[in-house]
């Protein structure tokens, strides 16, 4: 017992002392999509800079959101970018803007699950509008099986499945319906959580998993990566070219390129739908926000720097982990950014 | 601390001696501690009604007594109604007392009146260790055993039953409030167990001889003396279950389906306030959206404190009409 009680008070000491030798602490709050890497980055982060340290709290994108407005973090992280009224908000109490700096990249799949059908699907947007707004209700309308020849479809009603916790990938998924439908946008519209027509909810990707596995003749959608990572079989998507894109990384960060003509100075931006032959249409972003003021000057230094290293250097860990990297014409943009922050 | 040393002065015992040496014997320190602690339950109540209160004033001002009678939860155009998830909730609860209140009840009878003491101490155990689990095994146990079962033969068979009530209807899909209260059911049905059988195993043995000894048999002493005096206790154990049943949040969760709706149909997929609450909280973004989750909170508070209310009622009604019949 005195061993362990030694042991712990060595260790609470020597915590101190790292603590005390002045390791610089950057604190950032916000989504979970990204966490993986961000996480990642940070270690690696401190270990080329060991008196930085910066820590994360994958609290998701609305508190990452509301907890860089309050000012209790150095830095806020969101998959989707702040509207408006949140920028104001912001502008407001601390007199000086919020920046937003594109990281990597996600994507949402369509998954299925019907008995007796193995081949992969082609879904248009009109299909996927239809049937997520409890439109087309039948595997075998017409809506679906015109871009599916040659696979016979059920006559079976179809179990929409969504996601019930607020989730950057409902706001990519809904962001994407809400382009390419004027009912979606109006009657729903794009957020982290919606009103849903029709379906059952599931709570993660991991819930929607289990229920479309479950329930026969079922559809919903995933995260790119949690698909890849889980062996799950998904459907290919309809782009504003025509073509039918299965998501990969790589069509992910075409969809990227393809938008980089329309990037705002503030890089809020929706890639959904985007141009390019081989763009996967429901991509998006996912955003550092970052204060363009600090008081500190230390921490302002050690940000930027981290930003940099981020664009540089960071982005050969994207890849591993599953991410879609930022397409150069990005890049050389956020760096221009990143001087500018004070 | 002006009030505290007033209140030991009431006490006559302790009247004539000096405050000091109350003091040193102890007495009036335990006193003030354990005080503390009995009113550390009332401050943390009136904090939480008082958090809830001021966190959720934007809609309240905004909805008003609309909130409750809304059917709309619609986080994009700043809709928000609690219906759909205080029936919900209500119904999830119902269904699982309905099932777990005879279920429970029954094996605590059998438990402390007609097992043997070991096979009943043994039960015991396996029981208390149920009631340990935590939720999220019993989702898990819902999601993977209970849904596939229900889509797959307890909703059809139903249907084909008694799908003449409307309370059947509609596509099995597995999951919605039938599997919610069923799950719920599992899960307080140890609390049931447990807290009946300890109130009726310390029901006084001269009742029971008493019993016996007119001339009844065991049944009719276990059905007509022991559980009757065991009432209130027994009582106590299903306002616990439904206290539990009305604020589960992730069994719930995992198993109810998640779409806010109203629906007469147990097949149904629902919502429940504390599964919308767990769901929703961490992305809320704008305060509308989070201050009316926030009063969701308040309104299962609210209902929470309701129907404990009633309970107590129901207790004091029921027994002076039940000692009435006693000696009837």
């Amino acid at each position: 017992m005195k061993k362990i009680a030694g042991l712990l008070v060595a260790g609470l000491v020597l915590a101190a002392g790292v603590w005390a030798q002045g390791a610089l602490l950057i604190n950032g709050a916000g989504a979970t999509f990204p966490y993986p890497i961000y996480s990642k980055w940070f270690d690696e982060y401190h270990k080329l800079h060991e008196a930085i340290q910066i820590n994360y709290q994958s609290v998701g994108s609305g508190a990452g959101i509301k907890q860089v407005t309050e000012g209790t973090v150095d830095f806020g992280a969101s998959d989707g970018p702040m509207n408006d009224e949140q920028l104001k908000a912001f502008q407001d109490k601390h007199g000086f803007a919020i920046l937003h700096f594109p990281t990597v990249l996600g994507a949402a799949v369509p998954t299925y699950n019907i008995p007796g059908v193995t081949a992969a699907l082609n879904f248009t947007p009109e299909a996927l509008a239809g049937i997520f707004l409890g439109r087309v209700t039948k595997w075998n309308d017409a809506a679906i099986a015109g871009a599916n020849k040659g696979v016979s479809l059920p006559a079976n009603d179809i179990v929409v499945v969504h996601r019930s916790d607020g989730s950057g990938t409902t706001y990519i998924w809904t962001d994407y319906l809400a382009k390419v439908s004027e009912d979606w946008k109006n009657k729903v519209g794009k957020g982290t959580s919606v009103n849903w027509p029709v379906g059952l909810g599931g709570k993660g990707n991991e819930g929607v998993t289990g229920l479309i596995k479950q329930t026969p003749n079922s559809i919903g959608y995933v995260e790119l990566i949690y698909a890849a990572q889980n062996n799950i079989a998904y459907g290919s998507v309809k782009n504003s070219s025509g073509n039918f894109v299965k998501a990969d990384l790589a069509g992910v960060s075409a969809a990227a390129s393809g938008s980089v003509k329309d990037m705002p100075e503030d890089f809020r931006v929706s890639i959904t739908n985007a141009p390019g032959k081989t763009a996967y249409p429901i991509s998006s972003f996912t955003w550092l926000l970052v204060p363009s003021k600090f008081s500190d000057a230390g921490k302002r230094d050690a940000t930027k720097d981290f930003l940099k290293w981020m664009m540089a250097d960071g982005q050969s860990y994207a890849e591993q982990l599953s991410y879609a990297k930022l397409p150069k014409e990005v890049v050389a943009k956020e760096i221009k950014a990143i001087d500018g922050i004070q | 601390m002006a009030t505290t040393t007033t209140v030991p002065g009431a006490s006559p015992i302790s009247g004539s001696r000096s405050l000091l040496s109350r003091l040193r014997e102890g007495d009036e320190i335990a006193r003030l501690i354990t005080f503390l602690f009995a009113a550390s339950v009332v401050v943390v109540t009136l904090l939480l009604v008082f958090e809830l209160w001021q966190g959720s004033a934007l809609p309240r001002h905004k909805f008003g007594f609309n909130f409750f009678v809304t059917r709309v939860w619609d986080p994009i155009f700043d809709q928000f109604g609690a219906l759909p998830f205080i029936y919900g909730t209500l119904v999830t609860a119902g269904v699982a007392l309905f099932l777990a209140v005879p279920l429970g009840i029954g094996a605590a009878i059998f438990l402390a009146e007609l097992a043997p003491a070991r096979v009943s101490d043994t039960l015991e155990f396996f029981i208390d260790l149920l009631a340990a689990v935590p939720s999220v095994i019993y989702g898990l146990l819902g999601v993977f055993i209970v849904v596939p079962l229900m889509r797959e033969y307890i909703q059809p068979g139903l249907k084909n039953s008694l799908g003449f009530l409307p309370f059947f209807t509609g596509p099995a899909y597995g999951l919605g409030f039938l599997t919610a209260g069923i799950v719920l059911a599992i899960m307080v049905i140890p609390y049931i167990i447990s807290v009946s059988r300890e109130v009726l195993l310390s029901v006084p043995r001269d009742q029971r001889e008493a019993a016996l000894s007119l001339g009844s048999t065991r049944w009719e002493a276990t059905w007509k003396v022991v559980v009757p005096f065991a009432r209130t206790g027994i009582m106590g154990s299903i306002f616990l279950a439904l206290a539990r049943s009305l604020g589960e949040t992730m069994a719930v969760t995992m198993v109810i389906g998640n779409t806010p709706t109203i629906s007469a149909s147990l097949f149904s997929p629902g919502d429940s306030i504390a599964s919308v609450i767990a769901n929703q909280f961490t992305e809320a973004t704008g305060d509308l959206y989070l201050q009316s989750l926030i009063e969701l909170g308040l309104v299962l508070f609210l209902l929470t404190f309701i129907l404990n209310g009633l309970a107590r009622l129901l207790i004091v009604a029921t027994s002076q009409r039940g000692s009435g019949m006693g000696q009837a």
